[in-house]
């Protein structure tokens, strides 16, 4: 353990579990932990719990691909987006921890007429709502990304691509651990290792939850889990427009030159980008089938690998070093879903399929206005939960990149 | 690392890897949504996503272009044996 790691790890734990506190967060990754941070440093509530069945970080928000971006396809979006986007470049300074955030710029290619189409849209729904995307040609990209091969091995050529330069990464964990420290610093209770088998209710209501570490009341409940909030929400009767599905990953051995940007391609279904330590990370699309599984699979390296190379041949002579699974809640709309649910006192942050990690300072610091004050923030009104029912759902499947 | 070798018995082809089939999903609205707008919006856009063992469909593509139905768990992904079959016609 370097002397940054020790620096980094100051999380106090609570040695008690309180019979109840004003607001119960279920879930503690990237965006129950964040509620909380936000909750403690801007609305000055600290009577909050975060119960998180395994470790901090230990579920989705340590299983993505840590890309962060704006460049989304309908309004709303982009400003959500945008606006995190904005937060993250100055988490390090607000939270005091190296989150090794790294603005990169991130190409998205086009193999066809209809997807120079669709990035040429993006780029103008961007810009004219606040984000940064330009359309750049063939010549331009192989400047910002001289490794691509612009054939794409004569049957994926590139045609043009979406040029995002506020497209950046950060370390996932350093984020997970930077708001739990300073949500734990202001009396915020994390409790590890306990698991929600149930909710308390006092007729609709929900009044707190049932855990393995006893019961626990709750004025409000958050649910801010990945993966197995229709489980929970079934539970209360609540039906949610949400499919679990997996999605894999893997990074290569490391790659003796810098690779600068992120290169994501929708039509090959796949992103590339470059960690901190040199390795090369490769994400691909959710498994058709829905499934809470963390198994990897054979296949999924192959077609990955294939299609990765077509458009970085350089990754040919890389060696696959881990590979891993995440669990994805895709909402019916490809967009997240925050706020009420219609069952009194209990809110839900869900939605977060593959676009969760880059949400994380916005999704936040929204639902803890929402819980602070009882209204729900215009920037995410868009993305309620009653949206279904009134016939304004927020499609955006191809800003997803990986469905 | 669990490494995943997924596999479909086909009633027509056999034991066939999973990527040769499409998953199909058997939509399932709960009997107590009762209110027919509400049940419209189930049909749209709900899901049940069941944690456990499913009731599902898949299409053979890449083989006798056949629908089947069968049993998977989706926390493991396992398919108990014998649970695949061609719906009755």
């Amino acid at each position: 353990m370097n002397e940054f790691v020790e620096r980094l790890v100051d999380l106090r734990w609570p040695d008690h579990v309180r019979p109840s506190y004003d607001v119960v967060i279920i879930g503690g990754g990237g965006h129950g932990l964040a509620t909380a941070y936000y909750l403690a440093t801007r609305h000055g509530i600290t009577n909050v719990a975060v119960i998180e069945k395994g470790y901090i970080g230990s579920g989705n928000s340590g299983r993505n691909t840590t890309i962060i971006r704006a460049n989304y396809g309908i309004p709303e979006a982009v400003r959500f987006y945008q606006h995190s986007l904005e937060m993250y470049g100055q988490l390090e300074q607000e939270t005091g921890r190296d989150l090794m955030h790294a603005t990169k710029g991130l190409l998205w290619i086009a193999h066809s007429e209809a997807g120079v189409r669709q990035e040429r849209a993006r780029a103008e729904i961007n810009t004219a709502f606040g984000s940064r995307t330009e359309y750049v040609d063939v010549k331009t990209i192989s400047e910002i990304c001289p490794q691509l091969d612009m054939t794409g091995q004569g049957v994926w050529p590139i045609y043009g691509a979406s040029y995002h330069p506020a497209g950046a990464s950060a370390r996932h964990d350093r984020v997970v651990w930077a708001y739990a420290e300073g949500a734990m610093r202001l009396g915020v209770h994390v409790h590890q290792r306990t698991t929600v088998t149930g909710f308390l209710r006092d007729g609709d209501r929900v009044t707190g939850v049932q855990t393995t570490a006893g019961p626990i009341g709750g004025g409000l409940v958050v649910s801010a889990v990945g993966g197995h909030v229709t489980t929970l929400a079934s539970m209360v009767g609540l039906r949610l427009p949400i499919r679990t599905h997996q999605l894999q990953a893997f990074v290569t051995n490391r790659y003796a030159q810098a690779f600068g940007p992120i290169v994501a391609s929708s039509g090959l279904g796949v992103y590339v980008s470059q960690t901190a330590k040199g390795e090369m990370l490769v994400g691909a699309e959710v498994d058709r089938a829905p499934a809470y599984a963390y198994d990897s699979g054979h296949s999924f390296l192959r077609s990955c690998a294939f299609r990765s190379i077509a458009l970085l041949p350089f990754l040919r002579d890389l060696r696959v070093l881990r590979q891993w699974t995440g669990v994805c809640d895709m909402s019916t709309d490809y967009s997240p879903v925050m706020g009420f649910t219609g069952v009194p006192n209990l809110l839900v942050t869900t939605g977060w399929g593959t676009w969760g990690f880059k949400a994380i300072p916005a999704g936040g610091e929204q639902m803890a206005a929402l819980i602070a004050t009882g209204r729900t923030p215009p920037l995410i009104a868009p993305f309620a939960l009653e949206r279904f029912a009134n016939d304004r759902t927020m499609a955006d499947r191809g800003s997803a990149g990986t469905h | 690392m669990t490494v995943r070798r997924l596999r479909i018995q086909c009633p027509h082809c056999g034991v066939r890897a999973i990527e040769e089939f499409l998953h199909g999903e058997i939509p399932t609205i709960p009997e107590r949504v009762v209110d027919p707008d509400a049940r419209d919006l189930d049909r749209a856009f709900m899901h049940t996503n069941a944690e456990g063992l499913v009731t599902e469909r898949w299409f053979h593509a890449m083989g006798c272009r056949r629908w089947l139905t069968l049993t998977r768990d989706t926390r493991t992904n396992d398919i108990p044996e014998r649970t695949t079959s061609y719906p009755p016609s």
